[in-house]
């Protein structure tokens, strides 16, 4: 797909510039170059198609449908619409307490708040560029099963409601959704809005990630990570799942680095781990629901996904 | 008219009430413009994605921040 762009990076570094290949200087170069400017127009269309198909979803209507579902069909509903509906973590209180008026059981929302952000735009663009669509579809896949379970194990606690901190009063009877009518033209002006505001605030993270990852290209040797790290060691998993919780906000920069990492020797379970620790676990959102919820339930939360996220690291490190 | 900026207090939510306030003088109408801070009132209005955008009691958007000239679009 990129391969008229190799071919004039390649003679821009290689020619124009007089590097050679076999260098880590021009090795790196070129690395930087090429990965930066890819990943950059991956990144925008892809934000610019997910964000077009998620004018026509949106969280009022996510909880129109699932009024009512029965448990499971409702967590399996849930996951895949986090996948679908635009989801800022600003709005985790409003959405936990909408779901529960709509008597949407506790297990179900967790479900959709498990997927929403593990199945993020950012992530989705940079992993098809970085790792190909094998690899998206593996991580989309398993990112599902732990907001599936994850959620139905968090229902299956005994009087989960109780941890619910805010007493909600249930809206009887069906819901309407909230009708706003966009045209199409409308809708692809605020995906392309809603695109360029993302752009501007992770192409700099991109451009560190990336920058970092050339170097690491370049300079260090391909087996590092297997002969100086463990990379094949039990606790692998666990480590790269503790790293990846601080880097909430930096999907985008921490993203290329893994795959370098991976071309050195880190398995794809440990970086698959690693990337729905980054993306699934994050701090900020555990804050903004502790004004809602028992630290006991949010502790809960985080445990029953990193020990899902776990478990896909340590199949994957077995299996691939 | 009445306006409400239903919002929990997110930044997009402030910009919002701001633009909000600058479209009214922009389109020489006169409103009342009021924060809806309460996550109880924001609620009742079926809102789940702030920050939400109210004229006389109607939600015409949610989940966004609107320009000025949307906002003029929706109040004239």
């Amino acid at each position: 797909m990129f391969d008229w762009w190799e071919k004039i990076v390649d003679k821009l570094v290689y020619e124009t510039w007089e590097m050679s290949s076999d260098t880590a200087l021009g090795s790196a170069v070129h690395f930087f170059i090429y990965d930066t400017v890819k990943i950059f127009i991956l990144l925008i269309t892809i934000i610019f198609i997910v964000s077009f198909l998620r004018t026509y979803f949106n969280t009022e209507k996510v909880r129109v449908y699932l009024q009512g579902k029965s448990e499971f069909t409702g967590n399996i509903l849930a996951a895949l619409f986090g996948i679908i509906t635009p989801f800022c973590s600003c709005s985790a209180i409003p959405l936990f307490l909408g779901f529960m008026q709509a008597r949407i059981p506790v297990g179900i929302t967790f479900s959709f708040l498990i997927s929403a952000p593990l199945n993020n735009e950012i992530a989705i663009a940079l992993l098809f560029g970085l790792f190909g669509w094998k690899i998206t579809a593996i991580y989309i896949g398993f990112g599902l099963i732990v907001a599936i379970l994850g959620g139905y194990f968090i229902g299956k606690i005994p009087n989960v409601e109780k941890y619910v901190l805010i007493p909600v009063t249930p809206i009887e009877g069906e819901l309407e959704d909230v009708k706003i009518k966009l045209s199409i033209a409308q809708r692809a002006k605020d995906a392309w809005e809603y695109t360029v505001d993302i752009f501007k605030k992770i192409y700099l993270y991109v451009m560190i990630g990336v920058g970092i990852g050339a170097f690491i290209h370049g300079y260090i040797p391909a087996d590092f990570i297997s002969t100086y790290a463990g990379g094949d060691a039990w606790y692998a998993v666990p480590f790269a799942v503790l790293m990846g919780i601080p880097m909430y906000s930096n999907a985008a920069g921490v993203m290329p680095l893994v795959e370098v990492l991976t071309s050195k020797g880190m398995l794809l379970g440990s970086a698959l781990s690693f990337m729905m620790a980054v993306t699934a676990l994050s701090l900020p959102e555990a804050m903004i629901l502790k004004r809602i919820l028992h630290i006991k339930l949010i502790g809960m939360f985080f445990g029953i996904v990193a020990f899902g996220i776990l478990l896909v690291g340590y199949v994957f490190n077995v299996m691939l | 008219m009445k306006i409400e900026i239903l919002g929990t207090g997110c930044s997009k939510c402030k910009v919002l009430f701001e633009n909000t306030k600058k479209a009214i003088t922009k389109a020489g109408v006169f409103a009342q413009v009021e924060k809806v801070e309460d996550i109880e009132k924001i609620m009742n209005y079926g809102v789940m994605s702030t920050p939400g955008f109210v004229v006389n009691g109607e939600v015409k958007s949610s989940g966004k921040l609107l320009s000025e000239d949307e906002i003029i679009g929706f109040i004239k």
